[in-house]
């Protein structure tokens, strides 16, 4: 009764095994058919070779970069990479101008979008617009007056500009001499997105659109500048009741400059009627959002509310908080690269992996004789289904393999492998204690499993926290090890321990055949034999070491009778 | 059956027994000597070689469709000899760009440097010297990512150590874990200091791999430590140092066994990887590994269980249980 339990708790792991190689097969095939995937894992920049992207900064002439601009530049763009999933990119500073953004194959458009979009944000005052805006920006819980009819303004700027006068502010609309005017009649917003970034020194105004194209604008000179932002989140707006509404709206909160320059700005700007109400929010020289000042801010924590869906609230706080690069950027160049020796490298790296699984192999064979097919066999089932999750997370997380992720692959075979080499060792410290075969393996596995589970959380710590904290390569790395140590557990306790059981049975491995790897007479009757170490069951002892006490203890009657039999048979021999 | 399980069971009924703890000075000296001699060397050399990504470097753009037509082998060797002609031992990475042009990476070089570099690559690719651009690269993977591999480091040792202090329910071995861990670190990076390797962000990851490894081999051999020693109570026979030889000598087996099959394929990219390929990032991480793990395996058995001994001895129910074994000991049979 006891073995039909435990070989059908045995088939029942097995059954398990095959279900999730199944549905790993299946997820594969899903993301093949229905999101462009493939059956191979995505590879790496530094295997595939890739694109690289070379960013020049857009200087107004006469301006320099410093080192801390293009440093911050750098770790905001690096940022905005890494939160387009799990990919390698590699960004370095080149010429102490230019950052070089490396991106493993081709960067499909929305990654691209995000880098090139690397743009400078700034507010400027609107002077004029052909269209107002429906969103407001005021403090937290301020009253929304968009049905205020005495906020629409005017197409056209009211006020007669007069081009002597030079402007007092940046709201005067002395600003807007009468060629300024003209460009502004004739200015198309189609030609906008073909300029690329719009370019205009912080002191003077800017004609431009919304990024949509849907309103055109004359923009005053900069008043705050981009860097001043601290953060920015999306969230629902709370009504002056203090009640969550269900409208979306981008919570800002400016460093101590900002909130100074800020609370100025906003402070003349509620004061005006009209567009010359609003403030626009410019980024790469395009607007992104230009809502009406309904009330001065003054602790540098505005609100922008209006017609936000969760989807376009999250988009602006994305770009208040990373679009605030110190310094424009412009794509100077684009290029795919043939990685250094990655192709080769990668080859070198199967056919190295391969002798080493086969010396592996050889060493398990020679080692544990029989019991080395068991371990190429868990070996060849890891691979199967570590295969199988790097690829399915290549098709849906963007990972990809790098050398580095090749790297943890290889460490992964030592440590896999170290699981069955505890797993059997312990197996033959119970034999060498005089239990049966199949006994062995369910006390051993006990006390295998234990080991092989604190060790791997021990792996697994390391790499998460490898994989969390460090960036670029190593994350790569860490990643690949993460899996495997997963793996690991699911080859070992769904897989080998099963197999162990089952194989415990058959008479080859249940007798321990001396080519088996596991023959007691090899193992442990001798010692019970020759040295005494082990005194005949029955009779109690206290010389005995502790652990085969209570090994002794834990024997069935059957299990003593076979142990004391094969003692006796070694005696006689 | 093969000598090693015949090996195997000696050590484990204690037939065989290395006196892993009780000679533990000689050990702890070793390890000294090699610490030593580890950041000694490094400090005679002046410290470590840095990679490209970590110094920063010149870089070279040679406009020639015709070279790259024949192929990264045959470009790699025409740059590696014009720039030795002008920087003996530099070891310029080559790589093809685009389809028409070749990147060759250097070391910083001076602007003098840099402009012969530069003549020379026009005359061995056959282009006009307007052909080849050159540039520099900024160090930010130094600056940036290791400092980040840095926090990463110590948060991982701060949540292991506890981790581990709670499953063994002893910080003592989270203590002799971590020190052996240093003992790894120190030496691997060492090799790399004593024969002037160059750091690469690959060697990097080779390191934190370790990190992972020596304490996962530390970890097994504290398991059977953890069996062994709760087992017997005050009225064991053994002393607490017997209890802990034994258990090392007890998974001794495994250890050489995990060891050899985790060197197996780590050695196998390291030869393959230098033979076939010259200095690279399989190199690189293969080297850190396979020196690793050795040293890794030797530390959890030489260097982390005598610790723990050496931690715990003075504890009072650890020192009672020394003190009856004596007679019955003789007779055990199970240490010698």
């Amino acid at each position: 009764m006891a073995r039909t339990t435990t070989e059908r708790k045995a088939i029942r792991s097995l059954v398990w095994l095959l279900v999730i190689i199944i549905a790993l097969i299946a997820a594969n095939g899903a993301s093949v058919l229905f999101n462009n995937g493939q059956w191979t894992p995505k590879l790496a920049l530094d295997l595939e070779g890739g694109t690289q992207i070379t960013l020049s900064p857009q200087l107004s002439t006469g301006e320099a970069v410093t080192p801390e601009q293009l440093e911050r530049a750098v770790a905001i763009i690096r940022q905005r990479v890494d939160a387009s999933g799990v990919s390698e990119a590699e960004i370095n500073t080149q010429g102490n101008q230019n950052i070089v953004v490396s991106i493993p194959g081709e960067p499909d458009d929305e990654t691209r979008e995000r880098i090139q979009s690397s743009a400078k944000l700034e507010f400027r005052p609107v002077l004029a617009a052909d269209l107002p805006s429906p969103d407001t920006i005021g403090e937290e819980g301020a009253e929304d007056p968009a049905t205020d009819p005495s906020a629409s303004p005017s197409a056209e700027p009211s006020a007669a500009p007069s081009p002597t006068a030079s402007p007092t502010d940046a709201s005067d609309l002395a600003w807007i001499t009468p060629e300024l005017q003209e460009q502004f009649d004739t200015f198309d917003c189609a030609s906008l997105s073909a300029v690329g970034a719009n370019v205009a020194p912080t002191d003077e105004p800017l004609i431009t659109c919304e990024q949509d194209g849907s309103i055109k604008y004359i923009l005053g000179p900069v008043e705050v500048a981009g860097e001043r932002i601290a953060d920015a989140r999306a969230g629902l707006v709370t009504s002056s009741t203090g009640v969550t509404t269900n409208e979306w709206g981008v919570f800002m909160e400016f460093d101590a400059e900002g909130t100074a320059q800020f609370r100025a700005v906003t402070e003349r700007l509620v004061a005006l009627v009209g567009v010359q109400n609003q403030f626009a929010i410019v980024l790469d020289g395009s607007v992104i959002s230009a809502p009406r000042t309904i009330s001065a801010i003054t602790d540098g924590r505005p609100q922008i509310s209006g017609n936000f869906t969760e989807e376009s609230a999250l988009t602006l706080a994305d770009q208040l908080k990373f679009g605030a690069l110190p310094i424009g950027f412009e794509i100077q160049s684009s290029e795919n690269i043939s990685a250094t020796l990655g192709v080769s490298q990668l080859q070198s790296g199967i056919i190295a992996g391969i002798i080493g699984l086969i010396l592996v192999a050889f060493y398990a064979f020679f080692q544990y004789r029989a019991l080395g097919g068991v371990v190429l066999a868990s070996l060849i089932v890891a691979a199967v289904i570590t295969y199988l999750i790097i690829t399915y997370l290549s098709n849906q997380q963007g990972f990809r393999l790098s050398l580095a992720g090749v790297a943890g692959l290889v460490i992964s075979i030592g440590v896999i492998a170290d699981s069955f080499i505890v797993y059997f060792e312990r197996i033959r410290d119970e034999l060498r204690d005089g239990r049966s075969v199949d006994g062995s393996v369910e006390a051993g596995w006990k006390r295998a499993w234990r080991t092989i589970l604190i060790s791997d959380v021990i792996n697994f710590l390391a790499a998460v926290v490898l994989f969390v904290l460090a960036v670029g390569n190593v994350r790569g790395f860490a990643f690949t090890l993460g899996i495997t140590t997963i793996v690991d557990l699911i080859v070992v306790a769904l897989f080998t321990h099963p197999l162990m059981q089952l194989l415990a049975r058959t008479r080859f491995f249940g007798s321990g055949h001396p080519l088996s790897g596991l023959d007691p007479q090899a193992l442990g009757a001798v010692y019970r034999g020759r040295a005494q170490f082990r005194a005949p069951v029955g009779v109690a002892s206290t010389k005995v070491a502790s652990s085969s006490r209570e090994a002794q203890r834990r024997q069935t009657i059957a299990e003593r009778k076979a142990a004391q039999s094969s003692s006796e048979g070694k005696d006689a021999r | 059956m093969s000598r090693l399980t015949q090996f195997g069971n000696d050590l484990y009924t204690g037939q065989r027994s290395f006196d892993f703890v009780g000679r533990r000075n000689t050990w702890y000296l070793i390890a000294a000597v090699f610490v030593i001699l580890a950041i000694g060397f490094t400090a005679l050399r002046g410290g470590f070689v840095f990679g490209i990504e970590f110094r920063g470097g010149s870089e070279f753009r040679v406009q020639s469709t015709s070279v790259v037509e024949q192929g990264t082998a045959v470009a790699t060797s025409i740059a590696d000899e014009a720039v030795a002609s002008v920087v003996p031992g530099a070891s310029p990475r080559v790589s093809i760009v685009g389809g028409d042009s070749i990147r060759v990476q250097t070391e910083q070089l001076t602007p003098a440097e840099t402009e012969e570099v530069r003549a020379a690559l026009a005359e061995a690719y056959g282009v006009a010297e307007s052909d080849v651009s050159s540039s520099f690269i900024g160090a930010t993977w130094g600056a940036d990512i290791t400092r980040q591999a840095l926090i990463a480091l110590v948060v991982f040792l701060v949540l292991a150590s506890l981790v581990l202090a709670v499953y063994f329910r002893t910080w003592k071995m989270s203590v002799a874990a971590l020190i052996a861990l240093f003992h790894d670190l120190v030496v691997t990076a060492g090799v790399y200091g004593v024969f002037g390797l160059e750091i690469t962000p690959a060697a990097v990851i080779g390191f934190l791999t370790i990190l992972g490894y020596s304490l996962y081999d530390t970890v097994v051999v504290f398991d059977k430590v953890r069996e062994n020693t709760s087992e017997d109570g005050v009225e064991s026979r053994r002393t607490f140092a017997q209890s802990v030889n034994l258990a090392v000598n007890q998974t001794l087996v495994r250890s050489i066994n995990t060891s050899i099959v985790a060197v197996l394929p780590t050695a196998s990219i390291l030869l393959i990887g230098s033979v076939l390929l010259g200095a690279g990032t399989l190199r690189d991480i293969a080297l850190a590994l396979t020196v690793g793990t050795i040293v890794g395996t030797y530390s959890s058995i030489f260097l982390a269980a005598p610790l723990y001994v050496h931690l715990r001895q003075n504890e009072p129910e650890v020192k009672k249980q020394g003190s009856r074994p004596r007679v019955a000991r003789t007779e055990s049979g199970a240490v010698r």
